[in-house]
């Protein structure tokens, strides 16, 4: 059974489904509860569920990671909502050195399983200080889990999983997603996390791509389809756990690769994944591995500057170009 | 509780921490530690306001918080010699080890951190209505930390059952803590966050248990959180090495002539100074015997090193 569902209501879903069903989640964060979050994501949550489960909390990021966290130790399994991604950083201790860390240092006698939701990326007029990609901060730090879903069906299944999971994990959803609609599978079981997915098949080239550079990617494919070259897209979605053998088998198929993502170039997680495709597919490469992205600027407000910045689906194109042409 | 068992739960740590500076000395702990000697009153007096699901949560200098909530002293010895120990299997050493079995949350290097996640333990708690509180002790420093802040309010609006104990030793780390904030006592702060607060001698283990137990009845009776501040003086340096020339000349001295143990022994009779050294004796035997058996516990085996990230 799916139902077409925009990707903030599929949150939503998710949400009402952790609720409903494990008795030890908890929903808490900032204007969450009476006014329903800024984009609706928890619309509806509190009269369902009421004050017990899901409140709202005074801005006090670290204050309320840092209380997920002696949750989670204790026995609830919380999810704490950031209402930017960008005010992560605020509470950055909490989530390296706090969430991050004290299942390894206690030697496994406790564990962390909760859920940072949180929403990232441009928008049109956003300031540096709501436009944030923060993926790569999080893929660096041992301990966390992850998640970046660009689908509807994703950020529905891929929420479910964080909350399952025993791990800490930092779900980044694309704000500029949120609109976007797409089926839903709502009585699917609970997906094992990690996994990327291969979203178009191609010969000549592979894309790999995360949160809004998919559709980007499928995009920029069709544009190359027309041109007569079949690029493959993968939508890596986990980038903790780091699926990188389907990443691994494109390449070596197609002996091409071009990483795109939204966050700025320099330590992006592109890096990543071209380091490891030169140290993993080398023999198979016919071209140095290229990387789509923002240049190192703080993001611009001004949407005629952040046109200038924000790569979309014809960078991908050109960067396939480049590529093959090679 | 009383007398003779607060004064051998003090000697136990004092000793403990002791005997931590001398295999320091010795070079048998490789990382910094952080000794809480001349505080041993606080965690002792709060200790009896608590019962097991109580949860605690401590600073770097917490060793006397882990001790007196019944961590195994031969483990601490064995994680802080970065063996692998029970405790935390050589991963966490002195100023981050943790035991769930016995609700100690933990230390934490980070300071003030400890207070929102106590505040953690607090909600669950609250939430499934197990009746426990969580305490957490930190420093006079940490009052000037975001994350205190943050979490005390976080427990006032939540009325959560959390009872904050600030052990006041007057050195915001190596820093004079009159230097710090503009006010006398930091209990004052509990006011802008409408919650009760109190100042206690903390070198009293009495007057620390009945104030905690005043904020531990609150916080049981779901209305909400306090706190405790406790105040007291450092015999030693903020860590080991701290050659303390920060410290007027002479108020060490007079430090020692404040302490808990040297203020029950200064008031003690014939008879209870034969008992107190009686006391002694037991405890330096029981220490000794626990740094022996943690010399017995092997080191960890590099190829578990990437064991326990991830469940």
């Amino acid at each position: 059974m799916s139902e077409s569902l925009r990707y903030i209501q599929a949150v939503n879903a998710a949400l009402a489904w952790a609720l409903d069903s494990r008795s030890d989640t908890v929903y808490f964060g900032e204007d969450v509860a009476l006014p329903g979050g800024p984009f609706g994501a928890t619309k509806g949550l509190h009269k369902r569920f009421g004050s017990d489960r899901i409140f709202d909390t005074p801005i006090s990021e670290t204050g309320f990671l840092g209380m997920a966290l002696g949750a989670a130790m204790t026995g609830l399994r919380p999810i704490a909502e950031i209402m930017y991604a960008d005010f992560s950083f605020v509470a950055m201790d909490q989530i390296v050195n706090q969430i991050a860390t004290i299942r390894y240092s206690s030697a496994g006698r406790w564990k962390a399983p909760l859920v940072i939701r949180m929403q990232q990326g441009y928008s049109p007029g956003a300031c540096a200080q709501h436009s944030h990609s923060v993926e790569a901060y999080f893929a660096h730090t041992p301990g966390l889990r992850v998640a970046l879903p660009s689908t509807p069906d994703d950020a529905y299944q891929m929420l479910r999983t964080a909350v399952t999971s025993d791990d800490p994990v930092v779900v980044a959803e694309a704000r500029m997603l949120y609109p976007t609609r797409g089926p839903v599978r709502a009585d699917a079981p609970v997906e094992p996390i990690g996994g990327a997915r291969v979203v178009r098949d191609g010969r000549d080239a592979t894309v790999v791509a995360w949160s809004r550079m998919v559709p980007a990617a499928l995009a920029a494919a069709d544009q190359l389809a027309a041109e007569g070259f079949e690029t493959e897209v993968i939508d890596l979605r986990w980038l903790n756990p780091l699926d990188f053998d389907t990443v691994g088998a494109s390449v070596s198929r197609t002996g091409r690769l071009v990483v795109a993502h939204e966050a700025n170039l320099t330590g992006g997680f592109g890096a990543e994944i071209a380091a490891r495709a030169t140290s993993e597919c080398f023999a198979d490469l016919k071209a140095p591995v290229a990387r789509v992205a923002a240049p190192d600027v703080p993001m611009p407000a001004a949407p005629a500057l952040q046109k200038a910045v924000v790569p979309e689906a014809e960078h991908v194109a050109e960067a396939v170009r480049a590529t093959v042409r090679r | 509780m009383g007398l003779p068992d607060d004064y051998r739960a003090m000697a136990r740590i004092r000793r403990f921490e002791e005997r931590l500076a001398a295999l320091k000395d010795d070079g048998e702990i490789p990382g910094s530690i952080h000794l809480c000697n001349g505080q041993e009153a606080i965690p002792v007096g709060a200790a009896r306001a608590l019962r097991d699901g109580d949860h605690v949560t401590a600073t770097y200098r917490g060793h006397g918080w882990a001790l007196t909530r019944g961590v195994d002293m031969t483990g601490l010895f064995a994680e802080m010699m970065g063996r692998d120990s029970a405790v935390n299997g050589g991963r966490a050493a002195s100023p981050y080890l943790s035991d769930p079995g016995r609700w100690f949350m933990g230390e934490n290097s980070i300071v003030g951190a400890g207070v929102p996640i106590a505040t953690g333990a607090a909600l669950t708690a609250q939430r499934t209505g197990s009746g426990a509180v969580s305490v957490v002790s930190i420093g006079d420093g940490a009052m000037n930390q975001g994350n205190v802040h943050e979490a005390i309010n976080l427990a006032a609006v939540l009325d959560l059952p959390l009872v904050l104990v600030v052990e006041n030793n007057v050195y915001s780390e190596m820093s004079r803590i009159e230097d710090m904030v503009r006010i006398r006592q930091l209990a004052e702060r509990a006011a802008g966050y409408g919650i009760p607060g109190r100042v206690v001698d903390g070198n009293d283990p009495d007057a620390v248990a009945q104030a905690v137990t005043e904020a531990v009845t609150r916080a049981r009776e779901g209305t909400g959180p306090s706190i405790v501040e406790a105040m007291t003086e450092r015999l030693v340096g903020h860590y080991s090495g701290d050659v303390q020339h920060y410290r007027p000349a002479g108020e060490i001295a007079a430090a020692r002539e404040r302490e808990p143990l040297v203020r029950i022994r200064a008031a003690a009779d014939a008879e209870l100074t034969a008992r107190l050294d009686a006391i002694d004796a037991e405890v330096a035997a029981e220490v000794e015997a626990a740094v022996a058996a943690a010399r017995e516990v092997p080191f960890p085996d590099p190829a578990t090193v990437k064991e326990y990230v991830y469940v």
